[in-house]
């Protein structure tokens, strides 16, 4: 049988519906920012970005960029009335004791014990940068990974051990690929939804790691 | 009467030591001191360890300073943007010393020693490699079931911090998201100079609103917005 994989915007969607309302969620850099666009009008989500701010609005229109006021990815964004400023230190402390309740996270890798690698490939000739990827991976109440299924190569990014350098131990929760809901557990991974026409098996075949059902 | 307004830049950073740690405040563009930066590069102080979010942007502010040769040390969190390669450069030349940390780990590690507190215990980063001191692990501990890594605060000499509005007391407030690191590097610094796009009379600042209280500063000099880069109003 074949199957369709889900296109991004089709991806952000999926995370979108499982965010409940009234969720304090943070969306790291790429594509996580893309599920900001999939909540319904009047759904209040509050989003925290890492720089200082708490109710993140969308993109401003084009000429009313302020470069005072922008994203973790030092895009220009909004503040939706009711929102507020804070210092780094306040910011980090939202994510650190749990009081964010989503980290919504890109992935290089993610294993089946929930380790995840995701700030630095290990590569001698690459420059190290980790930004807020740890303070957020081991601090939300509950971490979630939105990731392409497989690397551009045709590599499985859901493995064993992670072979870069990792970001955070047994932090993940959850994975949305552009193939499958899964759920960490502490018996592996287990599959939450495929694309229509993918079974568990053909899965767990493609991404040469075992997925229960 | 006492004041705190330095007249100038130049003055505000005339005694700046050789050697000095100093924090700069910022992340990205947002609460960048680049005025304060440029007046340090026309100063001369060398061989610094640069404490900051970022690692600089092409070659004006802390990229400057770094093409200059005069930082021996970055202790930031994230030195890769897609106009680093100044920093690049010399580190992947081997002729600066880089300390990466995660930015909550930074900011509480500022924070720390802006509140006398000796160390503190975090999961963050806790079975990783940043969870290392010159490549010998940090002290961790199981707390309640939790493993955590022993992270010391990080003091400086100066802390150079872009605010929006003060007093001659050192009563600040910034704007928007271009707070960031300024209010906990305001309390890590021996001596914190901020620049203000406007100065106020004592009082002027509603005490409800002062995000930093004078006390953690000593100097503040004033920077017109019209000469700012990352002046926080609309891209031209």
């Amino acid at each position: 049988m074949s199957y369709t994989k889900l296109t991004r915007e089709q991806l952000a969607a999926r995370v979108a519906k499982d965010i409940p309302e009234g969720a304090y969620v943070n969306l790291g850099i790429g594509l996580p920012t893309m599920v900001a666009n999939h909540f319904a009008a009047g759904f209040e989500v509050f989003l925290q970005s890492e720089n200082g701010l708490l109710g993140m609005g969308p993109a401003p229109s084009k000429g009313d960029e302020d470069y005072d006021l922008i994203n973790a990815g030092k895009q220009p964004v909004t503040l939706l009335p009711g929102g507020s400023f804070f210092h780094s230190a306040d910011s980090f402390a939202m994510m650190r004791a749990g009081h964010l309740d989503i980290a919504v996270l890109g992935a290089f890798q993610v294993a089946a014990n929930g380790d995840l690698a995701n700030w630095h490939t290990g590569s001698k000739d690459d420059i190290p940068a980790v930004g807020g990827a740890m303070d957020l991976a081991v601090g939300a109440k509950q971490t979630w990974v939105m990731m392409e299924h497989l690397t551009k190569s045709g590599e499985s990014k859901l493995v064993s051990r992670c072979s870069y350098p990792i970001t955070g131990v047994n932090c993940v929760s959850r994975i949305y690929t552009d193939l499958a809901v899964i759920d960490v557990t502490p018996d592996g991974f287990r599959l939450v939804e495929a694309v229509a026409g993918l079974s568990c098996d053909a899965l767990s075949a493609l991404s040469n790691i075992a997925i229960l059902e | 009467m006492i004041s705190k307004i330095s007249p100038s830049v130049s003055a505000a950073l005339a005694d700046v030591p050789h050697g000095a740690t100093i924090m700069v405040g910022g992340f990205g563009g947002a609460g960048m001191p680049n005025e304060l930066i440029d007046g340090l590069l026309e100063q001369g102080a060398s061989d610094l360890t640069i404490v900051a979010n970022n690692a600089g942007n092409a070659e004006f502010g802390l990229a400057a300073l770094l093409k200059a040769g005069r930082v021996r040390k970055v202790i930031c969190s994230f030195p890769r943007q897609v106009d680093s390669y100044v920093f690049d450069a010399l580190y992947r030349a081997g002729k600066i010393d880089l300390e990466l940390v995660p930015q909550g780990n930074l900011a509480e590690r500022i924070r720390a020693a802006g509140a006398g507190i000796g160390g503190f215990f975090t999961q963050v980063g806790f079975g990783t490699e940043l969870a290392k001191a010159n490549g010998v692990a940090k002290e961790t501990r199981e707390i309640n079931g939790e493993m955590y890594v022993l992270e010391s605060p990080i003091h400086a000499d100066v802390a150079l911090i872009k605010a929006e509005r003060g007093d001659r007391w050192g009563n600040l407030t910034y704007r928007m998201t271009a707070r960031n690191f300024g209010p906990v590097m305001a309390m890590a610094a021996k001596t914190t100079i901020a620049s203000v796009h406007e100065l106020c009379e004592l009082g002027e600042i509603s005490p409800e609103h002062v995000i930093t209280p004078g006390i953690f500063v000593q100097r503040v000099v004033k920077i017109a917005r019209a000469v700012t880069v990352a002046s926080g109003v609309k891209a031209s």
